[in-house]
């Protein structure tokens, strides 16, 4: 349960920016998580109902934004777009491939009140 | 609240550490000065349950944080006292049964001679790898992570106050035996080292891509196995490397000590990095 430590961390920099910015309650969260960053959606959603159960968090809504990777591909001089790290480029099925982010996993904004 | 870095109670629990705590949590901490390598750590990962009155009207917070940034903030600060001290400090990972733990062993047989080692063992359970490192004669801690499915960096660090590693020495971390969280986690090492045994898939580069990707090096143990086996070797290495271009693969039998010294060279070589620029003084 991998991203019920991730949900951990999330809550911890909730907290943090609480005591900061002086809010005590979050409404709604979005997180950007890149397409190679690890993060199973789903198990996102479940972890961070359950992690912030109790907390100024508590029935926050999470928002999920996808990230696109930046991907070169050397072959077609170009960039393109692959869903997993191992896929050729879809245009020629080469595999010689600069890829260049995917893996964020930030906390961008938060709702509060 | 943990007086080291502020942690708070769970489930992670580190060798010969224990406390209680008012809220209902404990920790363990006992401070044995004369038994360095038989400490325990219990962690916990509480909620600082800040309820504040009051209202106030919907607003907009930016926060643009990694999720990862206090492991991250961890891992730098573990990575700044290896480079400080010269240490090279190299984080194991695999699925369980690949072998870690015997090819840990044996390189400790190997390599003791000449590098000081330590070792900082993750398990969900038990410390019975530390029990089995320690017998084969280097200082070892063993973390165990309660529900936890890998290390991190904050169990990383106060495992290493324990352990009190030398100047120019070596760190082993064998983390859990998992394939897919350990590789978003910087433990602030030199180096990943991913273990593959020809007993499992030739395709697990492509299974878990993200692991293959974080590691520096892929070892593939039980070679002595290949003949009883139906493992593509030359297709596992061309996977590994369509996924990490960069990767070093070294194969060796941990068992028969066939291919060990490549595994030795890497890592004296990465030894000599890690130790460059380090004065004898201090």
């Amino acid at each position: 349960m991998h991203e019920m430590s991730l949900c951990e961390g999330v809550l911890q920099v909730i907290e943090d920016s609480a005591a900061a910015q002086k809010f005590s309650q979050v409404k709604t969260v979005w997180l950007e998580l890149g397409r190679f960053a690890c993060v199973e959606p789903e198990a996102m959603r479940f972890s961070f109902d359950v992690v912030m159960k109790g907390t100024l968090a508590d029935g926050a809504k999470l928002e999920l934004i996808d990230l696109p990777a930046n991907v070169w591909c050397l072959s077609c001089s170009k960039h393109i777009d692959i869903e997993q790290r191992y896929d050729a480029c879809p245009s020629c099925g080469d595999y010689q491939l600069q890829i260049s982010g995917g893996e964020e996993m930030r906390i961008k904004q938060l709702e509060v009140e | 609240m943990c007086t080291v870095c502020g942690c708070g109670e769970g489930e992670t629990t580190i060798e010969g550490h224990e406390h209680q705590h008012d809220d209902g949590h404990s920790h363990s901490h006992v401070h044995d000065h004369h038994e360095h390598g038989d400490h325990s750590h219990d962690y916990g990962q509480g909620a600082a349950h800040a309820h504040a009155p009051g209202l106030s009207q919907s607003r907009m917070v930016q926060i643009e944080q990694d999720i990862l940034s206090k492991n991250n903030q961890y891992a730098d600060a573990n990575r700044r006292y290896f480079s400080e001290h010269g240490i090279l400090c190299l984080n194991l990972v695999s699925s369980p049964g690949s072998g870690k733990t015997t090819l840990l062993s044996e390189t400790i047989k190997g390599m003791s001679d000449q590098h000081s080692v330590a070792v900082i063992e993750g398990d969900q359970q038990t410390a019975l790898d530390a029990d089995r490192i320690r017998k084969s004669g280097a200082r070892a801690v063993q973390i165990n992570t309660g529900k936890g499915c890998h290390l991190d960096a904050h169990m990383v660090a106060h495992a290493m106050a324990d352990l009190q590693l030398l100047r120019g020495s070596m760190l082993f971390i064998e983390n859990v035996g998992n394939l897919v969280c350990p590789a978003a986690f910087d433990l602030g090492e030199v180096a990943k080292v991913v273990i593959l045994s020809v007993t499992e898939g030739a395709d697990k580069p492509l299974k878990y891509p993200d692991m293959f990707h974080a590691a520096s090096l892929m070892i593939l143990n039980k070679t002595d196995l290949l003949p009883y086996v139906d493992f593509d070797v030359a297709a596992c290495c061309d996977y590994a490397r369509r996924i990490n271009p960069g990767i070093k693969i070294v194969q060796l039998s941990a068992t028969t000590g066939e291919g060990m010294q490549q595994w030795y060279d890497w890592i004296n070589a990465q030894c000599k990095i890690a130790q460059t620029g380090l004065s004898e003084a201090g």
